[in-house]
């Protein structure tokens, strides 16, 4: 059964609509990567999933329907989302992101060993774990970037929404980002949404992929198949 | 000199509680971008709660006690129910709303309760507490007041996961809804919270300006003037801003401009500060790029 399923998901900002029926499913354990244009609507879609755009259309996870509720209670459903710009909370310490992660978990003892453990996850990073007390904003933007997913996973997710992730990093970095979304999958079993501009590196992690243009689906499958469509290939990849 | 220790002293003791309505306003300013011009009438409306509870026979702590409950709880009825509807109203019509709202409770009280002047008791004795010469025992005891609510106020929001989650949704809101926060409830406590701090600050300045419907009026711009001096966004700055403004205007009153004049202190810090310093001494600067 499909962990996340939309029909006819449709969005707008005020009077533009910027998703136009959109169809999709989610499979429980896999990953799924969003990929398309800028301007496309894959942030749109995102911020749909958490009710955090006005929508309409049909979204069910878990069987349950989430569409027109609370972002905030589509979170405690486990759907956990790095946003676009990673919304950080600059003004508060690295250690109290992490909390802010896991506020609606009642796990208290869990929490704290998720804590001493989220750093396990990082070989660039030896240094976020030194800054726990330091401001979040003073952080290096890849810093941030791994505090973010870091945040998203301290609430323990089933799913994990991911906008562009890679965004303004290393490419080293980018690899480990990559792994770390690897490792989560398969040791954790978390369900993974990415919407990514590297399409590549997104094809290569993805199990199924759906390419939106203008707020629509233009094609959708395994993400190997996707990888060799020639269309795809031209415009996205490259080559 | 021993008049001028007198004045700084009692000046402390009413920038403390100029430091609590200024902390009022700024964690209401935190959250919203605005300044609730009705925080004084709701502490003024919280006071004459504990008038007519003490006049009815309640020991002067329960009552106190029971005052800051009740503040509290129509902090966030309020919240709900008159400023949830006009949230995402624009700025002009909330700000319509908090004058309103002073207007309002400020007639309603003079209604209920007539415009005449009404003492107000303090829980402190009437001798100068430990013997000291400089200050009233309420004077010492109204500082004593506002230090615990600091202390208290300061350890939820340092040390709490509330206070964490109110701290997280004044900074960051849609990311506060990311992890799960119900924001909403987060901006009612808040005014629960401001409110119940307020009215905390109504009965410790009762004794001293004694009890009428207009008796937070100057209080709340000697208040507002703190809360700029010490940066409007800043919780710290607010307090130590409240702090500034009670001496200064203490000393200023008693040695430059007189008594009568006194008000015209809170009136050119405001103007300075905006003119100097918009951000205040502790406040952030914003820049932006255009």
């Amino acid at each position: 059964m499909a962990l996340l399923e939309a029909k006819g998901l449709r969005a707008s900002y005020g009077p533009t609509r910027v998703l136009h029926g959109i169809d999709f499913a989610i499979d429980e354990g896999s990953i799924t990567a969003v990929l398309g244009a800028n301007g496309a609507g894959k942030t749109t879609t995102l911020r749909a999933l958490c009710g955090m755009v006005k929508t309409e259309g049909d979204v069910r996870f878990g069987g349950a329907r989430i569409d027109g509720r609370l972002t905030e209670d589509i979170v405690r459903l486990g759907i956990a989302h790095v946003p676009d710009g990673r919304g950080t909370f600059v003004n508060l310490t690295t250690e109290e992101n992490l909390r802010l992660g896991a506020y609606t978990r009642k796990d208290r003892a869990a929490v704290e060993s998720d804590l001493a453990r989220i750093f396990a996850y990082y070989t660039y990073f030896p240094r976020l774990k030194e800054r726990l007390r330091q401001q979040a904003g003073t952080l290096s933007g890849g810093e941030q970037q791994m505090l973010a997913v870091s945040r998203a996973l301290m609430l323990r997710p089933k799913l994990l929404l991911l906008d562009e992730p890679s965004f303004g990093l290393a490419p080293l970095l980018v690899r480990e980002l990559f792994e770390i979304m690897r490792t989560v999958n398969q040791r954790e079993r978390v369900s993974i949404l990415l919407v990514e501009q590297n399409a590549a590196m997104a094809l290569a992690l993805a199990n199924r992929a759906y390419l939106i243009e203008t707020g629509r689906v233009v094609l959708s499958g395994a993400a190997d198949e996707i990888r060799r469509d020639d269309a795809v290939r031209r415009s996205y990849l490259g080559y | 000199m021993d008049a001028f220790i007198h004045q700084v002293l009692s000046g402390l003791a009413t920038g403390g509680i100029y430091a609590s309505l200024a902390l009022a306003l700024v964690m209401i300013y935190q959250v919203t971008r605005l300044v609730n011009f009705a925080q004084g009438e709701m502490a003024m409306f919280s006071t004459y709660i504990a008038w007519s509870l003490i006049n009815a026979g309640m020991g002067y702590w329960p009552a106190f006690l029971l005052t800051v409950l009740f503040a509290f709880a129509v902090g966030v009825v309020i919240e709900r129910v008159v400023i949830r509807p006009v949230e995402n109203a624009p700025v002009l019509a909330i700000v319509v709303v908090f004058i309103a709202l002073l207007v309002i409770l400020n007639s309603a009280t003079g209604w209920i309760y007539s415009y005449t002047i009404k003492t107000f008791p303090s829980p402190f004795p009437k001798e100068p507490l430990f013997g000291n010469k400089y200050m009233s025992s309420h004077e010492l005891g109204a500082i004593g007041v506002t230090l615990v609510v600091l202390v208290l106020l300061y350890v939820f929001f340092r040390f709490t996961p509330l206070g964490l989650a109110m701290r997280a949704v004044a900074q960051n809101p849609e990311s506060s809804r990311l992890v799960g926060i119900r924001v909403g409830w987060m901006l009612a406590l808040g005014w629960g919270l401001a409110a119940a701090v307020g009215a905390v600050a109504g009965m410790m300045i009762a004794p001293i300006v004694y009890l009428d419907p207009n008796m937070m009026g100057g209080i709340l711009l000697y208040a507002f003037a703190a809360a700029l001096l010490g940066g409007i966004d800043s919780p710290g700055g607010a307090v130590i801003g409240g702090f500034a403004v009670g001496v200064l205007e203490n000393v200023l009153g008693a040695y430059v401009i007189g008594n009568d004049l006194k008000l015209s202190v809170a009136l050119g810090l405001i103007i300075g500060v905006l003119l100097v310093r918009p951000s205040g001494l502790f406040g952030k600067v914003n820049v932006s790029r255009v």
